[in-house]
């Protein structure tokens, strides 16, 4: 019985604390640079596309509202031909970019996704690749993968030995 | 013609008031929790209340093709006009009541009864689980509360020596009725909140656990209906609990009676407000022995004590 | 005969004569292994699959061997959980990942790689060796296969396969120590016909698919679907993957008595042509006979097809042998009995007879691959196997190893103890005698091979009959050396247990199909089986042998006024069965022809209404392989636009020439039905195949994995709504990610996974052991009834002995494995692996004629003439002369019959 009254009591006195909320759109809401919102592409210090089209966020992705396609340029260095995110359905978890392999997707802090025409919220590559590396500056896969598409030849990367010749009878 | 102008005028009053409580519930359920509430549309958000009404006004009134249709219109129907009727009885000031019953109380008591026939057909007619399991859950409920709702105020009735609501008022004059009869005071306060299903005596329509309950499969107008009548509800008991042990319009002269009839009323009707801001819903079977094993023996005891103090200054 | 054994624990019940890991996989426990295949045997290479062994059970020390070189034996105590065995496991995983790259999101493997399921099993998940990585060059291998040697992990298994298994000559192990390099000598096309296999049996990502890179997919997100091969007569048993409306690769799908685990090159990448540009995509109306068809509205063709039919006095109907046996019973269904044509040259008409004829004799049995890789005395009569069946090729491979085997066993070396098998075998084989005109690549397995013309491979092969039995008709007139020969092979094949006799109908000579009757039914007199494998030219012939029909030269061969009005032709391009001028008169004369196919060819430029059908990706259908086994593919996804299933397009024609019996052929089933109603000798498929209501639990099979991506995007650029998933009416199979988590029947089997096995090694658990049948029993089933006739009766030689004649040759049809086929032919990858059209010479003929090998060369025939490349062979005979056949641009050739021809130098 008293917790109750305590209880009302305590509610009551809420009446003259300062209101949490904040007036947007009139004031803006501090957003942390980790904070998880629209979905953009970046691209690796050297101006490339990241995105090596592995299928990996469309996988992880539990709404599965990522589709893309995989094809390879002359050089073999693979990215996506068309990458679609449909963000009327996107949950905003964050999943894709914990599962993506090379940094290239990534959530930043905008959450202004409103339309008037659901169709506009799917997302093809081009609303989507930015002209930046986004939170991870250094990285670049290419560099660091043992495969040759373009970027690095074979055994020049940081942890390769150079190819081997087949040919020698060296033990 | 003077009864016409009071039946419209308790009528504008009343209506006014339930649609209203909307959004002053709003405004002040955020004020508790440290928001605005709504406060967009018009001058304190106060469009707010229009905007509701346009929008429950032409939402799809839809009725689900397994329901029983004509109970299932009635139902919402027979709350609205059973709270109406009721205020028919309540004196707002001296002269400024719709009829002066000498069994006013009594008649309240009985409507208030009828009230549950709307929920409990409400829910029968839905044909739906959860709104049967809420129909269920509040005629178990209005039995319990009903009991020692009328037995509470027998108190009141018995040193006012009478069931007219004006008398008791009346009889007020020299001290309200809060301070000898207490124990009843609180046992109608309970009691009231759980008549008009508010929180924390919401059960019926628990959200959690029945999905709204009763009034799950009701939409648009008809369900603006139980939503209006529990606002209603409310402004009954409110005046009630004002009439019976807060001295109805009495008052120092400086301002009218029917101002201060409404300001009390105002008072009881923000603590309800505060109950819902506060606390949280009891379980089902803790209500029943609630009201069974210790409202009822306490109201028996006051009703006894009352009686006993009564007779004895006699 | 059962062992008792004991792991971790738990006694088992267990076939003696396996190895630990064998049985392990077969009990469906989890033990991570590298170098051991089902199909291969253990060579204990890899040392992954570690598991403890104790003495006995006083035994609390044990010691950590092999399982896949461990016998089982009775009493076994093993230990697969053991901390010391994990630990030893984890050891080995971690040196083997030392210079691995860090190459998982771009390498094709990903998802369905051994190496990642190995990892997660044994539990190395952080790497802790941070030296530099040993890193290679890669390699040009061809159109279908690409190299990525960064990723190898030495474990042999490519070498195996492509070297042990196949008999591959130019892939090669090199350099020592941690420089070991899987590759070829130098750049350049890998040459095996089986080259395709190295992607599912490499546990990592060297070897990977380059036509499915084109247009990679996950394998996750892959819709896949049970289908049957359309590329030879075998019908190996495919796994189809689907993404976004376009076939994205073929993979093996497991079937014990026919392809077991493996595909050849043209079945895996021959899949192709689904996708390519010249599809017929549209229902198309010509207006005049000189014009070609131009696209219409679906009102114009109806009213078209209505006028074509019900305005005839007759409709003729020619089928066709890469059809389904359900579209060819509508075809017949549509024009009647009497108007049914096969669609194949009466050549081959009269061939598929006989042999179906002779397989449904009661001494004669037709047998399975798996029956094929048993056998231990193998006659092949005329037939390059490697080119025309060559997973056949494949079996006969591995035939030829019994003997070694056998060797070894005597030695107590078990079957799967493969390296020790091959060093005490050495060079021991089976006897496989190769008779064939020209040289053929099984030749180099063969213990003998004889060089001759059909007629006279004929006449030994009767004559080998009669050795065997005396009531067989000899041959007379034999040279000498033929009857050493015959001889020869008469004593390999009664000595042996299981001896076989292989032949076929592409070389055209029905004497050479009656020698090896003969030889079988000779054979089953002397008390052996009586096998005989007959192998036909394309997927679905012997199933339209069965069907009444006549070859369409007696349609083409009516006077004119009495051919018929209207046409139909299913899935068939004429041209490439008979002479052109043949063709072009049949279809002039024929009022309306309404042609059903899916590419665009000769036939279907020349026809009045083009009707677009599915190819067997977008239809379902049942196919009859060599063996008489029926077995069904299943549509892989839904057409686009107004293509429909054959049978489906007939049944509408049925509708419009006012036959109304085909409109209760609501689903597949009806249709199949319906057949097996009516064709006696089809009786047997009604019943045998789940229907589209068969359920499991309620729910149909799931064609995607649970892990298929996109749902919601894949569509959105055209409508953010997802539209409803399509559905199949004529299948038990869903194109659905939902559906019950239910092994299927062993036919319905749509993606290999078990929990922890992500790769195509899965399939272990399918089995009922490595290398065993599907559980529940192989998928497919036979249709051939033998025929309750004791009395043998032989069949007469009829053709002499070749002669050679001065300035002309005897042309024998060279098949080719990429370009013989009309369909894989199309696709982008199996064209470039299409050789210039060519004839084989004798070098001593070619100088006759003044001709220089690798030279253009003129060649008349009868009735056409064409520039072909010359290839010396000195094996061929002289006046025979091999010559590539079916090659795209290439004319029809009648062969061999009519190829007496002159040859002038440019």
């Amino acid at each position: 019985m008293f917790s109750i009254l305590r209880s009302l009591w305590y509610t009551f006195l809420h009446a003259f604390h300062k209101r949490e909320t904040i007036l947007y759109p009139e004031e803006k809401p501090y957003l942390p640079p980790r904070y998880r919102g629209r979905i953009i592409l970046s691209r690796d210090p050297d101006g490339e596309e990241r995105c090596v089209a592995c299928y990996l966020c469309a996988a992880a992705c539990p709404v599965d509202c990522i589709s893309l396609q995989a094809t390879e340029d002359k050089d073999g260095r693979r990215y996506p031909e068309t990458f679609r995110i449909n963000f009327s359905r996107c949950i905003f978890c964050g999943l894709c970019e914990e599962a993506c392999p090379t940094y290239a997707i990534q959530l930043i802090p905008d959450f202004e996704l409103s339309e008037y025409n659901r169709q506009n919220m799917v997302y093809e590559k081009e609303h989507l690749l930015i002209s930046g590396t986004g939170k991870y500056p250094e990285y670049n896969f290419y560099r660091n993968a043992g495969v040759d598409m373009g970027v690095k030849g074979k055994g020049e990367g940081g942890n390769e030995h150079p190819p081997v010749d087949i040919k020698s009878i060296m033990p | 013609m003077h009864e016409l102008l009071i039946i419209a005028g308790v009528l504008l009053i009343v209506l006014n008031i339930a649609a209203g409580l909307i959004y002053v519930e709003r405004r002040l359920l955020a004020l508790w929790q440290d928001r605005y509430g709504p406060n967009r549309v018009g001058p304190f958000g106060l469009g707010q209340v229009i905007a509701d009404m346009v929008k429950i006004f032409f939402k799809e009134d839809w009725i689900p093709p397994f329901s029983d249709k004509a109970v299932f219109v009635i139902a919402p129907g027979i709350l609205v006009a059973t709270l109406l009727l009721t205020f028919a009885v309540v004196p707002f000031a001296p002269g400024f009541n719709v009829f002066d019953s000498n069994i006013a109380l009594l008649f309240f008591l009985g409507n208030s009864s009828l009230g549950v026939y709307s929920i409990v057909l409400g829910g029968w007619a839905s044909n739906n689980k959860y709104s049967l399991l809420g129909a269920m859950r509040a005629s178990a409920q209005m039995l319990t509360y009903e009991v020692f709702m009328g037995l509470s105020l027998m108190g009141v009735v018995m040193m006012a020596d009478s069931f007219n609501l004006t008398g008791i008022v009346e009889a007020q004059r020299h001290g309200w009725f809060i301070f000898p009869q207490f124990v009843g005071f609180v046992i109608f306060l309970i009691a009231g909140i759980a008549e008009t299903h508010r929180v924390p005596f919401d059960i019926p329509e628990a959200e959690g656990e029945l999905v709204a309950g009763f009034h799950s499969e009701y939409s648009g107008m008809k369900f603006g209906m139980f939503f209006v009548g529990e606002y209603m509800g409310v402004t009954l008991v409110s005046c009630l609990i004002t009439i019976l042990f807060f001295g109805g319009w009495l008052g120092p002269a400086f301002l009218p009676p029917v101002v201060w009839f409404f300001l009390k009323t105002g008072v009881f009707i923000c603590f309800f407000i505060l109950l819902r801001a506060s606390l949280p819903r009891p379980r089902y079977d803790q209500l029943m022995s609630l009201g069974w094993k210790i409202l009822l023996p306490l109201t028996l005891i006051n009703i006894l004590v009352t009686g006993a103090v009564l007779i004895y200054l006699q | 005969m059962m062992v008792k054994i004991q792991i971790d624990g738990t006694y088992y019940d267990v076939k003696p004569g396996k190895n630990l890991l064998e049985t392990c996989l077969a009990l469906g426990i989890d033990v991570p292994h590298f170098c051991y295949h089902g199909a291969m045997g253990s060579v204990g290479a890899c040392r992954l699959c570690a598991v403890k062994k104790f003495r006995d059970p006083c035994d609390q020390k044990g010691r950590i061997i092999m399982s896949c070189m461990e016998p089982v034996n009775e009493g076994l105590i093993v230990s697969v959980n053991d901390p010391d065995a994990k630990m030893f496991r984890a050891a080995i995983l971690e040196s083997l990942m030392i210079n691995h790259p860090h190459d998982c999101p771009v390498c094709d493997e990903g998802g369905e790689c051994h190496l990642q399921d190995m990892l997660v099993m044994t539990g190395h998940n952080y790497r802790r060796f941070d030296f530099k990585k040993r890193t290679h060059f890669n390699q040009y291998l061809g159109p279908f296969i690409s190299h990525e040697m960064n990723r190898c992990i030495q474990c042999y298994r490519c070498v195996r396969f492509y070297d042990d298994y196949t008999g591959g000559k130019d892939l090669a192990v090199f350099g020592s120590h941690d420089h070991l390099y899987f590759g070829r000598g130098e750049d350049g096309i890998l040459e095996s016909e089986f080259s395709g296999n190295l992607v599912e049996v490499c546990p990592t990502g060297v070897f990977t698919d380059k036509t499915l890179k084109e247009h990679y997919t996950r394998k996750w997100d892959l819709s896949n679907t049970p289908s049957v091969c359309v590329h030879c007569s075998i019908g190996c048993n495919t796994i189809a993957g689907e993404r976004y409306g376009k076939l994205r690769r073929i993979m093996s799908r497991y079937n014990g008595a026919v392809n077991g685990y493996f595909l050849c090159d043209r079945g895996r990448f021959g899949y192709q042509f689904v996708n390519v540009e010249n599809r017929i995509g549209e229902a198309q109306i010509r207006t005049s006979k000189n014009s070609n068809p131009v696209e219409a509205t679906p009102d114009m063709i109806a009213s078209a097809c209505a006028e074509a039919l019900s305005g005839s006095k007759k409709i003729a109907g020619i089928g066709s042998p890469r059809a389904s046996l359900e579209a060819n019973f509508a075809l017949q269904k549509l024009v009647g009995k009497e108007n049914f044509f096969a669609g194949v040259s009466r050549t081959e008409h009269t061939l598929a007879k006989t042999a179906i004829d002779i397989l449904q004799h009661e001494a004669i049995h037709s047998p399975s691959l798996k029956e094929i890789e048993k056998a231990d005395a193998i006659l092949i009569l005329g037939e390059d196997l490697t080119n025309t069946a060559p997973m056949a090729a494949l079996a006969v491979r591995q035939a030829a190893r019994n003997k070694g085997i056998e060797v070894a066993g005597n030695s107590g070396i078990p079957p799967w103890n493969d390296y020790a098998v091959r060093l005490k075998a050495q060079d021991v084989k089976s006897p496989i005698i190769m008779a064939n005109p020209f040289s053929a690549k099984l030749d180099e397995i063969a213990e003998k091979t004889y060089r001759a013309a059909y007629s006279d491979i004929a006449r030994v092969g009767f004559a080998v009959a009669a050795l065997i039995n005396d009531g067989a008709p000899g041959v007379k007139g034999l040279s000498k050396e033929q009857l050493s020969m015959a001889q020869h092979i008469a004593n390999a094949l009664k000595e042996a247990k299981n001896p076989m006799v292989i032949t076929g109908t592409h070389g055209g000579s029905e004497d050479m199909v009656h020698a090896a009757a003969n030889i079988a039914m000779a054979l089953f007199l002397h008390g052996k089986e009586g096998a005989l494998s007959i192998v036909f030219p394309e997927c679905n012939s012997m199933g339209l042998g069965m069907m009444d029909g006549k070859p369409f030269e007696d349609l083409a061969g009516l006077p004119a006024d009495s051919t018929c009005d209207t046409l139909v032709i299913l899935e068939n391009d004429l041209y490439r069965r008979a002479d052109q001028s043949l063709i072009d008169d049949l279809l002039e004369r024929c009022k309306n022809v309404i042609v059903l196919d899916h590419l665009i060819t000769g036939t279907t430029l020349k026809s009045d209404i083009l009707l677009p059908v599915g190819t067997f990706a977008e239809s379902e259908g049942t196919l009859v392989n060599n063996e008489g086994r029926a077995q069904r593919f299943y549509r892989v996804f839904p057409a686009e636009g107004t293509v429909i299933e054959s049978w489906r397009q007939l049944k509408e024609l049925m509708i419009f020439s006012g036959n109304h019996e085909s409109a209760s052929w609501e689903n597949f089933d009806h249709v199949a039905q319906a057949m097996s109603d009516s064709i006696p000798a089809f009786a047997k498929i009604k019943g045998h195949m789940p229907g589209a209501d068969f359920r499991i639990l309620n729910e149909k099979i799931k064609r995607q994995t649970m892990r298929f991506s996109g749902r919601t995007a894949m569509n959105a650029q055209f409508s953010v709504s997802e539209p409803k998933s399509p559905v199949d009416p004529d299948s038990p199979l869903a194109f659905s990610m939902e559906g019950a988590n239910e092994t299927p029947p062993s036919s319905l089997v749509t993606n290999y996974w078990t929990p922890g096995w992500n790769s195509n090694n899965a399939m272990n658990f399918y089995l009922d052991e490595p290398n065993g049948s599907m559980k529940g029993g192989d998928p497919g089933f036979r249709l051939l009834e033998t025929a309750a006739t004791k009395h043998i009766l032989f069949f007469a030689p009829v053709t002499g002995a070749f002669t050679p004649e001065a300035g002309e040759w005897e042309i024998v049809p060279a098949y080719q494995i990429f370009g013989s086929e009309e369909l894989s032919s199309q696709g982008p990858a199996v064209a470039e692996r299409i050789p210039e059209p060519f004839i084989i010479m004798n070098r001593r003929d070619a100088e006759e004629a003044g001709v220089k090998e690798h030279e253009m060369i003129d060649l008349t025939l009868t009735r056409s003439s064409l520039q072909v490349k010359l290839k010396i062979d000195d094996n061929i005979p002289a006046g025979v002369a091999g010559l590539s056949t079916g090659l795209p641009g290439m004319p029809f050739l009648k062969l061999p019959e009519s190829g007496r021809v002159k040859n002038s130098k440019k």
